[in-house]
Order: C-alpha cells, then sequence, then structure tokens
C-alpha cells in the first residue's frame, strides 16, 4: 500500500498517542512536533518501521523563534523515504535556558556536523554528541550569532563611516 | 657554562608510532580551505581531524535581511562552480512558495541553463582529479569549453561565473540569436573534446590503478552519511531529485541517471562523465522543444507576477501600475505569505535544498540552505581511512567538494 | 544609441613582423653595451619572471583557474611556474574571501614569505570584505597584511585579472632597491605588527 501523509499520521498517533502534535500540511511536505523528550524515539520509530521507512536524514537546522517563552529555539528534522519518494518534517522545541535536545547523530551518521552547526549558530546543546564544538565559526567565539537577538554585522569594526551608510 | 634546555614535548609524542601531518588550509590539492590533521603510519592514513569553517560568510543571517531577489546574488556563491542551477533552485523555492506557475518555455530555457552549468561544474571536478593524479593536459583542453559556457552565460545574464541568473517568474531577458548561436556550437564541438577527454582517462592503465579501490564507501554507509548526488549514485543507490521529484518540466525529458557499484573515486569519475553525456543529450532535447515555439510564443520568457518580476522600463516610465509595482519592489513594500517551504533541486553535488520560513514579512524569518558539500565531506575520515596520503587527495578532489557550498 | 565616450581613439600597437619592441628603461646606448641603473635591470628581470602563489579561497579562484588556463593564459607574463610553497614565491595573490577564522593562516604565509613580496588583492571580497559585510568576513585583507594591488570585480574577469598583475609589474619594475630597507617600509610592516 503506498504510503502517503495521511497513513503517516494515523500510524504516528497510534504509536505515539497525543504526544505528536500539530500536524499539518505545506507544499506536500507533511509537519509534526512533539516534546522534545522522545525525539530519539520518533525518529527511531521512523526508521525502524518497515511501512514507514524513512532512513535518510536529509537536513536537521533550528530557528530561533524569540517570542515563544519557553520554546525559543525549534529543532526541525527533514527526512525523506527514498523507495515511497516522501518527505516528512519534525520539529521539536526547547527553550532558550534550558537548550538540550538529545542528539541523533548515533542514528543519521550525517547528523553529526548538523548539530555543530546548530550548536554553533544557535546553542543547543545536543546531549550524548561525542564532538559539540563550533564548526564554522572562530572556536574562541562567546556568543550564538543566528540568534535574533544578535546582528548580522561585526560590531568591533571602526573603519565603517555611519555616514555614508545612513546611520548617521 | 652549560645552560639547560628543557623542552616539553605533549603527551605521548615521542612514544607514538604515528607521524601528525597537517594536511592545511592553504595546499595545492585541496581545492579551497579545508584542513585535516592526519596521523600518518610511513604513507598510511591512521585517522584524521578535520577543521571547516574557513570561509563561512554567514549566508544564513544574510539572508534575514534581503528581500527575496536579493537573496540571489549569494546562492550563486554557494556552488560557484555551477551557480545557475543554485540560482535556478532558489527562484523554483521561491515560485512553489509564492505558488507562481511558469510557462513551457521558460521551463525549458532554465533546463538549458541548467544543464549546461551541471556540466561545467563535472568538468571542473574530473579534470582536477586528473590534475591530482598527475595529468594536467585534459584541465587545460576542457577549460576551454568552460569558456564556452561561460560565454553563453554572458549572453544570457552578463556575468560569467556568478551569475545571479533569471527571476522569480523567468528570465530577465529573452535569449537573443547569438545565446542559441553560441548553444549550437558547443553542441557541435563539445562531444569531440568529452570524447578525448575520455579518451585520456578513462582505460587509461595509471588512472585506473590510482582511483579503482580507493576513496571507496558502501551504498548504506552512503546513506546514512546524507550522501546524495554524484557520490551516492556512484555508490549504488539511484536518488536524482530530477526523476523523483521533477521539477521545471524534467518530467518531459528522456535521460538515464547513470549508477555506479563500489563507490570508490574511478566510479565517481565514470558517473560524472556518464552524466555529463546525459547533460548534453537533455539540452539538445530542451533545444529542440524550445525551437519549436514559434511566433509570439517564441517572446515569452517569464510569468506574469508582477509583485515580484519588475517591469519592463518602458512600462515604468508610462504607465501607472508598472511604476506603482516597480516602487512597491524596489522598496521593500511586498509581504511575503506566511508559512515554510523546503525545496530541492539536483545541483551539481547532489541534493541542493533550501528550507525557507517567513513570518509575514519583507524578508525571510529564516532561511537555510541544506548544503550537499558539507554533509558528505563528514564520511572523509572513513573513505581514507587505511589509505595512502596521494590516495586521499585524490578521495578529497574527486568528492567535489566546493568549499563555497560548504562553510555557506 | 548612447554616443560613445571612451576609448574613441585606440592607439595602435606597433607591431611588425609580429615582434613589438618594449620600451627599454633609461640609460646609455652603445655599440653591444647599454649602462643603466641596477634597480631598472633587477626590476626588468624580477617583473618578467614572477612567481604567483595563488590563494584562492572561493569563487576568484576558478576565475583564476580561468586566467591560467590557455584562454587567458597569464603564463604569458612569465608566472608560468605557480608555487603555493611561500619560501620560494614572491607574489601573494588573494583571491578570495577571507574569514576571520582564515586570517591568522593569511598572516603567517605573508610573514614566511622572503623578501621581496608583493601582495595582490582579487576580488572585492579579498580587497575590503565585499558583500559580506558580516561577523565573519575579514573586512579586506589590509586589516593583516599591506597590500600592493587591489583588483575590484566580483568576480573580477580574467582580463582584470590580468591589468592588475600588469600593474604588480610596473610596481616591480620600478622599485628601488633600497626599498625593502628604508625606514618608511618597516614601519609599514610595523604597523601591520609583522617585523
Amino acid at each position: 500500500m503506498a504510503l502517503s501523509n495521511e497513513t503517516i499520521q494515523s500510524q504516528l498517533e497510534a504509536k505515539f498517542a497525543d504526544q505528536v502534535h500539530t500536524f499539518s500540511t505545506e507544499s506536500g511536505i507533511l509537519s509534526f512536533e512533539s516534546p522534545k523528550e522522545i525525539n530519539l524515539k520518533v525518529l527511531q520509530f521512523l526508521y525502524d518501521e518497515p511501512s514507514l521507512g524513512f532512513t535518510f536524514l536529509t537536513d536537521l537546522c533550528a530557528v530561533n523563534y524569540p517570542d515563544n517563552i519557553g520554546a525559543e529555539l525549534v529543532v526541525v528534522y527533514h527526512l525523506h523515504n527514498f523507495t515511497e519518494n516522501i518527505r516528512l518534517r519534525y520539529s521539536v522545541a526547547t527553550s532558550i535556558a534550558q537548550p538540550d535536545v538529545f542528539t541523533a547523530s548515533k542514528l543519521f551518521e550525517s547528523a553529526n556536523w548538523m548539530e555543530r552547526e546548530t550548536y554553533d549558530f544557535f546553542g543547543v546543546n545536543f546531549v550524548g554528541h561525542d564532538n559539540l564544538k563550533r564548526i564554522l565559526n572562530v572556536d574562541e567565539m562567546d556568543y550564538f550569532p543566528l540568534r535574533k537577538e544578535f546582528p548580522l554585522e561585526d560590531q568591533t569594526r571602526i573603519d565603517k563611516d555611519d555616514e555614508m551608510f545612513g546611520r548617521g | 657554562m652549560e645552560t639547560q634546555h628543557n623542552i616539553t614535548l605533549p603527551e605521548g609524542s615521542i612514544e607514538k608510532q604515528t607521524t601528525t601531518l597537517n594536511f592545511g588550509p592553504t595546499h595545492p590539492a585541496t581545492h579551497g580551505v579545508f584542513q585535516n590533521i592526519m596521523e600518518v603510519d610511513g604513507e598510511r592514513v591512521v585517522s584524521t581531524v578535520q577543521t571547516v569553517g574557513y570561509i563561512h560568510r554567514a549566508f544564513e543571517k544574510l539572508a534575514e535581511r534581503r528581500p527575496l531577489y536579493q537573496i540571489t546574488p549569494i546562492t550563486d556563491r554557494l556552488n560557484y562552480c555551477s551557480s545557475p542551477i543554485n540560482n535556478m533552485g532558489w527562484h523554483l523555492t521561491c515560485e512553489k512558495f509564492l505558488k507562481v506557475e511558469t510557462p513551457k518555455r521558460v521551463d525549458y530555457l532554465r533546463v538549458i541553463i541548467m544543464e549546461l552549468a551541471r556540466i561545467s561544474d563535472h568538468l571542473i571536478c574530473n579534470s582536477i582529479v586528473g590534475v591530482d593524479t598527475g595529468a594536467y593536459t585534459g584541465f587545460l583542453y576542457v577549460m576551454q569549453y568552460r569558456e564556452l559556457i561561460y560565454e553563453i552565460y554572458e549572453e544570457v545574464c552578463g556575468s560569467r561565473l556568478t551569475t545571479n541568473i533569471g527571476r522569480i517568474g523567468g528570465f530577465e531577458r529573452n535569449f537573443t540569436n547569438t545565446a542559441f548561436t553560441k548553444l549550437e556550437k558547443f553542441l557541435n564541438e563539445y562531444p569531440k573534446v568529452l570524447r578525448e577527454f575520455e579518451g585520456l582517462f578513462t582505460r587509461n592503465r595509471i588512472f585506473m590503478e590510482r582511483t579503482q579501490g580507493t576513496g571507496g564507501i558502501s551504498a548504506a554507509r552512503a546513506m546514512n552519511y546524507g550522501f546524495t548526488g554524484p557520490n551516492l549514485r556512484a555508490a549504488g543507490v539511484d536518488y536524482d531529485v530530477r526523476v523523483q521529484q521533477p521539477y521545471s518540466s524534467y518530467q518531459d525529458f528522456d535521460f538515464t541517471v547513470p549508477v555506479g557499484t563500489t563507490g570508490d573515486n574511478y566510479d565517481r569519475y565514470l558517473v560524472r562523465n556518464a552524466e555529463m553525456w546525459e547533460s548534453i543529450s537533455i539540452i539538445r532535447q530542451a533545444y529542440e522543444k524550445v525551437q519549436a515555439f514559434k511566433g509570439t510564443d517564441a517572446d515569452v520568457f517569464h510569468a506574469d507576477v508582477p509583485e515580484y518580476y519588475l517591469p519592463k522600463k518602458e512600462d515604468v516610465y508610462t504607465k501607472m501600475e508598472a511604476l506603482i509595482w516597480h516602487f512597491k519592489i524596489v522598496m521593500g513594500e511586498i509581504d511575503l505569505p506566511k508559512g515554510q517551504i523546503y525545496n530541492a533541486v539536483e545541483g551539481g553535488n547532489g541534493e541542493l535544498g533550501f528550507y525557507l520560513i517567513s513570518d509575514g514579512g519583507r524578508t525571510p524569518f529564516r532561511l537555510h540552505f541544506r548544503r550537499p558539500s558539507f554533509i558528505y565531506y563528514q564520511a572523509y575520515p572513513e573513505l581514507i581511512q587505511g589509505g595512502m596520503i596521494s590516495d586521499a587527495v585524490v578521495t578529497m578532489s574527486s568528492l567535489n567538494l566546493i568549499a563555497g557550498e560548504l562553510d555557506a | 544609441m548612447r554616443p560613445v565616450r571612451f576609448n574613441i581613439h585606440p592607439k595602435e600597437a606597433e607591431i611588425a613582423d609580429a615582434i613589438s619592441m618594449g620600451a627599454a628603461p633609461d640609460g646609455v646606448p652603445g655599440d653591444g653595451f647599454f649602462a643603466t641603473q641596477l634597480s631598472s635591470v633587477v626590476g626588468l628581470a624580477r617583473k618578467n619572471s614572477l612567481w604567483p602563489l595563488p590563494f584562492a579561497t572561493s569563487c576568484c579562484g576558478i576565475e583564476f583557474m580561468a586566467t591560467m588556463a590557455s584562454h587567458y593564459d597569464l603564463a604569458r607574463f612569465g608566472s608560468e611556474r605557480v608555487g603555493f610553497s611561500p619560501r620560494q614565491c614572491d607574489l601573494l595573490m588573494v583571491m578570495g574571501t577571507i574569514a576571520k577564522k582564515m586570517a591568522p593562516v593569511l598572516r603567517q604565509v605573508y610573514i614566511q614569505m622572503a623578501e621581496p613580496r608583493w601582495v595582490i588583492a582579487v576580488g572585492a571580497c579579498a580587497s575590503s570584505g565585499g558583500i559580506f559585510d558580516t561577523y565573519s568576513v575579514l573586512q579586506g585583507i589590509d586589516q593583516v597584511i599591506p597590500v600592493d594591488v587591489y583588483v575590484p570585480g566580483c568576480p573580477p574577469r580574467p582580463e582584470a585579472i590580468i591589468d592588475g598583475f600588469m600593474k604588480i609589474q610596473d610596481l616591480v619594475g620600478q622599485e628601488s632597491i633600497r626599498r625593502r630597507n628604508s625606514e618608511k617600509y618597516k614601519t609599514l610592516l610595523n604597523s601591520y605588527g609583522i617585523q
């Protein structure tokens, strides 16, 4: 039986009851969320279950919503099932005060560096990762640049002429 | 008088049997700035620690500041060997998000440009694999044909390398007759050159012995590592985004997807070579389809989407609606719809994905690029383990790592 | 049609028999000898055999590859041998974005070069940070090393890179022998913290 978004949703709801929620379909991709404590269980279920078989982690990234108090950082997993040609988006939210999320790098090798990049940009602490260091920025950097509170430009420049940039 | 010299060495550095070799960021054989600190036992690589980020340019943060059409120039700089594919991928993502339908002629012209870019990317990769095994001549021969491809880009968009080609909904100007003449010249001359290039390497005893059996990976490990593109197809998995989730009317074209078996350097070279032949065939089919549009149909080069496509200057100076749209687009007064989208295209290295989240503002709330080079470079230590240093060099170039894409 | 304002009186090159004579430096010619300043002769020899070190990081590196290839051959100008060891090279061609992570590496490569050495910053990113005014990109390599010639462009066309190279050749040809030991040069290097 061909896999479809409805069957994925029903199988997930059958296994995890109401821990998986906020199902929506945008541009053909089903998205859903769950609490961060069961993220490995959900990923393992999607991987192992023969009728689901989401064995390819396409992408892992994070988003910062500074207005959602208590769920400021959302880690988004994009999964793909090659044989059935279906994509899936799964997100877990964590607060910025305690951004701990279990690592998926034991299940997917590709998550290794993607989690390091997410840590580098947002400060999400992946529990169980064996080498959670900064990957793209300099090691001495002490803040997480892609959070909304930090600006794009380097604030330590003294050679920029603010008059020319309209900042007077 | 005796002076005592105390030298402190790191712990265990005298007893250890391996040498630490810095295959550093400035090295002729690393194409782009990658650093590997290898532990080698003689010539054999025991382990390696990788450092990336030497060209991190913060594209994702930059994109949060720019409206959609201003993000195209920064997508150019992702995989700069085939920048039109990045541009088209971004435009396709925007069009899917904004629910814009492009006319067929635009789709076919886009296919021509994307396949030319794919040829350009694979040419650099294969010829540099040749250079790394010591054969410089092949590289010089095929660079002439990359110059021809650059001339075609110049005719269409004005720029050679970082093209910023196309707009949301189509192209900025119609393809001129000169562009088609240059394309025909390319289609006539290039197959012979590719045949010559193949003759230099494919059955060359030295090349085969250097590249067969080195840098191999199994299909299951490749999938777990997130490989896509020619590297995954060389390992045996026939996943091609153009076939699985066709975009820009790829379903109208007849082409095969070459697949390898062992995933070693030789298979990657062969897969890229075969893909270049397939690209030539796709360009021919697309060109015939474009020629089939006659009369006013042949003047169609963009979709009718005034909110995102700058109107013609003649209209801006004479008509009121065009003036208003021009003002709104340039001053950034157009609000994006709310929502999120993930869209992928088949780049030169694999699945290039764009994850766009918009909260209704004028610029994206979050834009994340799924960069194939970043993801499959993680497998490099496993690929070179136990091999020689020279094989490590050839493996790195046959993986086609583009630093701009890797560090974004 | 807008009227053309530039290059309307192009100079014809004096080429007879496919050979054109380059301008000789100032000096006293004679029957079998030519007397001139030592710096002119040394400059002439140096400028036509510069050994570049291509420090190619990103997109400008691909345009450099096109410049080195047969269509826009840079080897015509004497730089046939590109080296990757700073100990052996005269001209450091920095092509591409230099991130803050890469800046110490660039400085180290510059320090390892022996005098006389020249630096050409190819591309907008090497000259000034380019379009990347971000927290991670060095806004121009002249923050860390002294630069002789800047080539603008994103990426500059191969002709522009060759033009920059020819300007370096002009600088090399006219350099005084004493420049590298002069006070002015020493203060320049000290301002970068390089001894």
